[in-house]
């Protein structure tokens, strides 16, 4: 390993620290609007160069760690970077760049902070070494999204904010027993130490480190929105504004995330011809596998029978964390690859959809108020500018439902590719398959309701194009959005053209993470 | 005393799970409030309470375990104090909220129609 000097082992920690200080500075300047925008977009600029300077120094497979306060490894806070760290780095610092393009005279002049306080947390679920610590940073992301999601106050987002903060309440106490229960048998929270401590555990304390591991696994799989646990995601994100859901598409990929780091290492799979292994070895695979394939069924039939578009978008969410965890349930090392090769997409793609989805609602003839259900059958009927909304609506939709040239596509290909050596491979194949059909339709009948059905309708009539023609609102523009959605989508395509060196990273990564 | 503490996180998360299934958001947040009081003591038990050795390092004693209480559990159990404790704030606002924009304190908003959606 080269020497590491300068600023460099302070990356370690700085996109934790940075956000939280910008944050903390545009509480201050509320009422600057302007002003706010900028520094909120420094400092996801910033964030943006450190990750990509973690990527290209985690490439070689090197890793950086952090002892916060110099105290030594099992004892203090500690963070790590490894290339899945620096990854999730990048696409979170993506995200935010887009979310704050995206947010414009209609968000709360309260984002710029929320949107830094929510990348800290994030960032910091990505960066510690530290199950507690993934804990306290599960609440700092968890907080900055009650009051993203509650922001405009609007009656309509009470109901879903409130089961949203009571889901992830409980979800809380399971991690805090699930965390007690690690350090009651194996006395350290620290994940590497963790993981050497759980090999030699007395045959006593098996069973109470199984339940504490399935009990991680669940609280996962609420963040990751797995099938029985997933069920509060459509109303939550169905009412989030544009620029926050396309947010909170990140945060079920905190969920797998968490799933491939804590339960990837801690309890990896047994290799074939390799050594027998710890008696806990991949105890998460079993549930993993039928829960992600059943979870991306009912995302694709939730998008076949939702009446909303926004809502349409969140079971999609729902499907693409149902083909994530599909591809961790397999458990070799080239379809954990695969699951990070389809995360960074699944997240852009999703974002990518729901801006769209809301700039759909405002080329409306009478646009939808941010709280109001964005409807497919529309009163409003015509759509503005539909040859340049509907481009970007097909784009976003080539890219979710996994045709060629999106980056779906390639993401699923590698999954069905590691797919085609594991006993249930059968299940895979035609469970993904029937998925991406379904979702498929979904979308092509979302778009000729949104788009088509009123045009044929207004040339039948032409009072309905006489009314609906110039004398409706004025459109809002929608430049932020539009770029936003073009940067997300550019983000799939640029992981399409660099497929190749890639999925070589992600391979290295997915084969350390198994290796630590 | 260990029965006397098992008993204790087991009423208090029956308790608190029996309120949190309830559609009413004041036993809603009481039950969560029993939950995060019954983790708290749970996470306490998880470091082998003991009697009888000191919090503080003193002269003399050789600083193990054997010689002094963990201070990591109580560390966390700090730690969850104070979010839980922030979090049950965020959750009685969101209730008053509701409770003012729907009439009611039901947790899908005023009882049998839900807020927020169309008829």
């Amino acid at each position: 390993m080269r020497p590491v000097s300068g600023l460099l082992p302070h990356l370690a920690v700085l996109p934790i620290v940075a956000p939280l200080l910008a944050g903390a500075a545009l509480l201050l300047l509320r009422r600057q609007a302007a002003a706010a925008r900028a520094i909120s977009m420094l400092s996801l600029l910033l964030l943006l160069a450190m990750a990509v300077t973690l990527v290209g120094y985690t490439a070689g497979g090197a890793t950086l760690s952090y002892a916060l306060g110099n105290w030594p490894a099992p004892f203090g806070i500690a963070t790590a970077v490894d290339r899945l760290t620096a990854m999730m780095l990048t696409v979170s610092s993506v995200m935010g760049i887009a979310c704050q393009l995206a947010a414009d005279g209609r968000a709360s002049l309260r984002f710029p902070a929320l949107l830094q306080f929510q990348l800290a947390g994030l960032n910091g679920a990505f960066l510690t070494a530290d199950l507690f610590n993934l804990f306290v940073f599960f609440e700092v992301l968890l907080a900055a999204s009650y009051a993203l999601l509650l922001d405009l106050q609007s009656p309509a987002r009470l109901r879903p904010g409130l089961h949203y903060v009571t889901v992830n309440l409980l979800g809380s106490s399971l991690f805090l027993i699930a965390a007690a229960l690690f350090y009651g048998v194996a006395g350290t929270l620290n994940l590497a130490d963790l993981d050497v401590r759980l090999q030699a555990l007395p045959a006593a304390d098996l069973e109470l480190a199984r339940i504490a591991g399935l009990l991680l696994l669940v609280v996962f799989a609420i963040k990751a929105a797995a099938l029985p646990l997933g069920l509060w995601l459509p109303g939550t994100y169905g009412a989030a504004p544009a620029h926050v859901a396309a947010l909170f598409a990140i945060m079920t990929k905190v969920g797998v995330y968490s799933i491939a780091r804590v339960h990837g290492a801690l309890f990896a799979a047994p290799t074939p011809g390799g050594p027998a292994g710890e008696p806990l070895a991949g105890l998460a695979l079993p549930w993993l596998l039928p829960a992600g394939l059943a979870t991306l069924l009912l995302g694709a039939a939730g998008a076949l029978a939702a009446r909303d578009l926004r809502v349409l978008v969140a079971w999609l969410v729902i499907g693409s964390a149902g083909t994530l965890l599909t591809a961790l349930g397999l458990g070799s090392p080239a379809a954990t690859a695969a699951a990070f090769y389809y995360l960074p997409h699944s997240t852009f793609a999703a974002g990518a959809a729901f801006l769209v989805v809301e700039r759909i609602a405002r080329a409306r003839a009478a646009p939808a108020a941010p709280d109001e259900p964005h409807y497919l059958v529309s009163e409003a009927e015509r759509v503005r500018d539909a040859a340049w909304v509907g481009a970007l609506f097909f784009a976003a939709a080539l890219a979710i439902a996994g045709l060629p040239p999106g980056s779906g596509f390639i993401g699923k290909a590698l999954l069905l590719d590691a797919a085609a050596a594991a006993p249930a491979r059968a299940w895979v194949f035609v469970i993904v398959l029937l998925g991406s059909l379904v979702t498929l339709v979904a979308l092509a009948r979302a778009a000729s309701t949104v788009f088509w059905k009123p045009m044929a309708r207004a040339s039948a009539s032409a009072e309905t194009l006489a009314e609906a023609g110039p004398s409706g609102p004025a459109p809002i523009p929608g430049r932020g959005l539009t770029a936003a959605t073009v940067l997300l989508l550019g983000g799939g395509l640029a992981m399409v053209v660099l497929a190749r060196p890639l999925f070589d990273f992600l391979l290295r990564a997915a084969g350390a993470l198994v290796g630590a | 005393m260990e029965v006397l503490l098992a008993t204790g996180i087991g009423a208090l998360t029956a308790a608190g799970i029996y309120l949190a299934l309830r559609s009413r958001t004041f036993e809603l947040v009481l039950g969560l409030t029993l939950i995060s009081y019954a983790v708290n003591l749970f996470i306490f038990a998880m470091g082998r309470p003991v009697t009888g050795r000191a919090p503080i390092l003193r002269d003399g004693l050789p600083p193990t375990l054997a010689n002094y209480a963990d201070p990591l559990p109580q560390a966390l159990v700090l730690t969850a104090i104070v979010i839980s404790f922030a979090m049950t704030a965020v959750l009685i606002v969101i209730s008053l909220k509701l409770r003012a924009a729907s009439g009611g304190d039901h947790v899908d908003g005023a009882d049998g129609k839900r807020a927020g959606e169309d008829p």
